[in-house]
């Protein structure tokens, strides 16, 4: 019987961990839609139909937030009661938001450059390099499982939360240069 | 969502875009940013002797309210004391420029944005 108060990670019978199995995350996926497919429920009551539809939305919200890493993470700390989604008011290291100007500043450079493919793939080696150790330091953090290091889990999250929009501006970026 | 004409004017003709040396005793910075939509907005502010803000420039990577936001701002402040900088109020912003409900945060990160640049500045002249 499928629950739509278990937590995402409890809905598709997976593991609550940051390190997790993709694999496994799209074939539990893909086993509990059969299930859920309306074609299944034509016989049955409105009820049981309107439960269906409820769970299918469920299922498509759990499976989009626990792919990517970011929000993966930012729900492991929902679970943990805090809430990095939508917060605005926050202290953030001056020192790194001095480095996310710059980074965006020779975003904003490479697109006047004479050969901004090969310094927009130096850029996204850096930016890649730079989510790799937040996933790290995130993860490090969230497994020690104390109020101190959930708030450094935190932090992790809110700079991760930079990059990724710096890396939706380079794809925008790549995008613009490809049809030029 | 649609922007007032407010919002678009600051954003199609920014005021005051650009960079002075941090490294300056008579220039404040104050760098901000927002995780949830990902903006940084570093905004500098030129001091003189008696305490008046003689120029401010900023630079903003964000959504067309975050950069009226701090257009605006650095048009207001110049002229002001250090203390009439500090208090002005994001809910003056946002009615100024007529943002919705849901872009109120773009003005309070501009509000923080010249709190944190006046600070810098008294923290650079209480070391001298």
């Amino acid at each position: 019987m499928m629950d739509i108060t278990q937590n995402y990670f409890e809905f598709l019978a997976l593991p609550v961990t940051y390190q997790l199995d993709l694999q496994a995350l799209s074939e539990r996926s893909r086993a509990l839609q059969k299930k859920l497919h309306p074609d299944r429920f034509s016989h049955l009551s409105d009820r049981e139909r309107r439960l269906s539809v409820q769970y299918t939305a469920y299922l498509n919200e759990a499976v989009a937030t626990l792919k990517h890493p970011l929000s993966r993470a930012q729900y492991l700390l929902k679970l943990e009661g805090i809430d990095t989604f939508s917060e605005s008011q926050v202290q953030l290291d001056p020192m790194f938001l001095m480095q996310q100007m710059e980074l965006r500043e020779s975003l904003e450079d490479i697109a006047d450059a004479t050969d901004p493919d090969a310094q927009l793939e130096q850029l996204r080696q850096k930016v890649e390099q730079e989510m790799k150790s937040l996933r790290e330091q995130f993860d490090m953090n969230y497994q020690q499982s104390t109020p101190s290091a959930h708030e450094a889990a935190a932090v992790c999250v809110r700079k991760m939360q930079f990059i990724d929009k710096l890396g939706r501006e380079m794809e925008a970026l790549e995008d613009k240069l490809f049809d030029e | 969502m649609a922007y007032s004409e407010q919002v678009i004017d600051h954003y199609e003709n920014p005021r005051n875009v650009g960079k002075m040396n941090d490294q300056d005793d008579n220039i404040g910075t104050g760098m901000v940013g927002a995780p949830a939509c990902g903006d940084v907005m570093r905004l500098q502010i030129k001091v003189s002797d008696e305490g008046v803000i003689e120029d401010a420039k900023f630079k903003t990577y964000g959504c067309g309210s975050a950069i009226a936001s701090s257009s605006l701002v650095t048009e207001w402040v110049k002229g002001m004391t250090l203390d009439q900088a500090q208090e002005l109020k994001n809910t003056k912003i946002a009615e100024e420029l007529a943002l919705p409900p849901v872009k109120i945060h773009c003005s309070v990160l501009a509000e923080d944005a010249i709190k944190a640049a006046v600070a810098d500045y008294k923290e650079k002249q209480a070391k001298k």
